[in-house]
């Protein structure tokens, strides 16, 4: 085969398509939250405080966490509904606690070197690697799925716990990253998430055929010769993308319950998965609104406040669906 | 006539058991092949081999005349496993999402167009499922399941259908519907490779018919098949008693 040939039949393949596609996004999505994003940011909540002039939309601590919850309540759910229904509900939560590894090196190296004292990229690249680590994992040994997932758990976790006791950190930063902390949300990470969305949301709209085929079918979807351990790899890094960005408003213990609990509850309340999808983005927003107003009513913490409503509202779903004798 | 599916001194073991031993056959295309044999006799082995899901450890096979390992026309190829796929008891998923499935090996990275979706009425409309559309797939009855599972091939265009014991716990008159359906649907031109426990059944739909007990011992029309005495000799051996009885009853 010449060399034209192989370049033309690379080209041709869709993996590839997928890879240049994410990078354009990445660049496009850069491009965003540095150049354009700050500005529509400010007339955004500039208008809000000036039409309700309420402390809610006029602080700045609040118009963050705002941004922040909303983002999370749309790219939780949407990674979290293939999750799912492909039984890897808690793959979040071994991520976050890598992520929450990362930090941990983050916070010590930013302690060292101010110049990188940037804690969520060195999470962001932790937990990217862990989430590799992960699907190279499953599919070389043939344990079962949770031993890896466990692993990766506590392992991340230690890590981060012995790298926090041997450096120097303030507790209150630890346990930002910790329990998720709303007021603590700076506006560099605002644009990381901006920025961490549209990837997330780009990548989903351009992938939903393909890893909807592999959550339900994998066998056919080998058949119809969709290479399915690249769509297995990209969803998992996707998972590990937006729970970084979860974890500073939910905090690394809570951030799996964003991906599950408003895909639990959609899954009660419609048989179609498309549907289900937007119903599950739908309740991430109610839960992400009415966590923040009743934590900011009650003064109790917002993350726990998040999944609390999430819950109560994945309850709801369960008497709505007994009562219509689904 | 072309082939379909041509294998060639296949074997394939698992954890050094051999599960498929130097098995050569070739299915013509427009060809109704009904696959016999014995439980655990690698009968679906031997289809995922056929369909380039599992790779031979020695021997070759073709698809169409690609070898199977490169072949990528994904959309030609269509599956009715035995038991329905692992996620479906639970997940929340449509009938016309499962059939829209169909589509996914033309689209690629596109969105579904007008013509697609008007394939998968059409498909939805050819199984008699289009009243059930709606439906969480779930919650339909074995035989309307597998019809959805035929949809799919059918939105796919598929020109090979490969059918896994697909009537496992269906009731008796949805069983002959289905496999009229089957009938209609080879004599429109699609190959079909089908493997069924019910001899009887087989005897009456497939053109032709192929037993295999790790061997294949033999392949041929329907009729010179059931004159061969393959049966008894694959059937009376001490270790598929239960099979045996199943076989007398017929």
């Amino acid at each position: 085969m010449s060399a034209e040939s192989v370049g033309q039949r690379l080209l041709a393949r869709e993996e590839f398509a997928v890879v240049a596609s994410l990078v354009a996004m990445a660049v496009v999505a850069g491009a965003f939250i540095f150049g354009v994003f700050p500005t529509v940011y400010d007339t955004f909540w500039g208008a809000a405080c000036t039409t309700v002039d309420t402390w809610l939309v006029c602080s700045g601590f609040l118009q963050r966490g705002f941004t922040a919850g909303i983002l999370i309540g749309i790219t939780a759910p949407v990674v979290g509904a293939y999750l799912v229904n492909r039984q890897m509900a808690l793959i979040g939560e071994a991520l976050a606690h890598t992520a929450f590894g990362g930090v941990a090196i983050g916070l010590f190296v930013g302690a060292t070197v101010p110049r990188f004292d940037y804690p969520l990229a060195f999470a962001l690249v932790v937990a990217t690697i862990a989430a590799l680590a992960m699907q190279y994992v499953a599919v070389k040994t043939d344990g079962y799925a949770d031993i890896p997932i466990a692993i990766m758990l506590t392992g991340g976790f230690a890590l981060g716990i012995a790298v926090i006791s041997y450096g120097v950190t303030f507790h209150a930063t630890v346990e930002s990253y910790l329990f998720g902390d709303i007021l603590f949300v700076p506006f560099e990470n605002v644009q990381l998430m901006v920025g961490l969305t549209l990837l997330v949301v780009g990548t989903i709209a351009l992938t939903h055929k393909q890893l909807l085929f592999i959550t339900f079918d994998r066998e056919a979807a080998r058949l119809a010769r969709i290479n399915v351990p690249f769509y297995d790899t990209l969803l998992i890094v996707l998972t590990a993308l937006v729970v970084v960005a979860a974890m500073q408003i939910l905090g690394a213990i809570l951030v799996a319950g964003m991906l599950v609990i408003p895909v639990a509850a959609a899954m009660q309340l419609t048989d179609s998965f498309n549907r289900g999808l937007l119903l599950s983005v739908l309740l991430g927003q109610i839960a992400v609104f009415g966590g923040i107003f009743l934590s900011y009513w009650g003064d109790i913490a917002t993350g726990a406040m998040i999944i609390l409503v999430a819950i109560v509202f994945y309850l709801l779903a369960l008497v709505v669906s007994f009562l219509l004798g689904r | 006539m072309t082939t379909a599916i041509a294998l060639e001194d296949v074997n394939f073991s698992y954890d050094h058991r051999p599960a498929i031993k130097d098995v050569s056959l070739s299915v013509d295309e427009g060809e109704f092949l009904g696959l016999i044999g014995p439980n655990g006799s690698g009968k679906t082995t031997l289809l995922k081999i056929m369909l380039g899901l599992r790779t031979p450890d020695t021997g070759t096979v073709e698809l169409f005349g690609t070898p199977a390992s490169k072949f990528d026309d994904g959309a030609r190829l269509g599956y009715v496993s035995q038991q329905s796929s692992e996620a479906d008891s639970m997940m929340p998923v449509t009938v016309r999402e499962v059939v829209e499935m169909g589509r996914y090996p033309h689209a690629g990275l596109r969105r579904l167009s007008a013509d697609d979706h008007e394939i998968i009425d059409d498909s939805l409309a050819r199984v008699d499922i289009d009243h059930l559309a709606g439906r969480r797939i779930s919650q339909l009855s074995g035989g309307q399941k597998q019809r959805a599972y035929i949809a799919r091939a059918l939105a796919s265009e598929a020109d090979l259908l490969a059918l896994d014991e697909p009537t496992v716990g269906v009731d008796a008159a949805s069983v002959d519907r289905f496999y009229d359906l089957l009938d209609d649907l080879n004599g429109s031109g699609i190959t079909i490779v089908l493997i069924e426990h019910d001899i009887g059944v087989v005897a009456e739909h497939a053109d032709t018919m192929a037993c295999l007990d790790c061997e294949l011992y033999e392949h041929c029309e329907t009729e010179r098949f059931l004159e061969s005495g393959v049966l008894e000799r694959v059937y009376s051996s001490a270790r598929v008693v239960s099979s045996a009885g199943a076989v007398a009853g017929d």
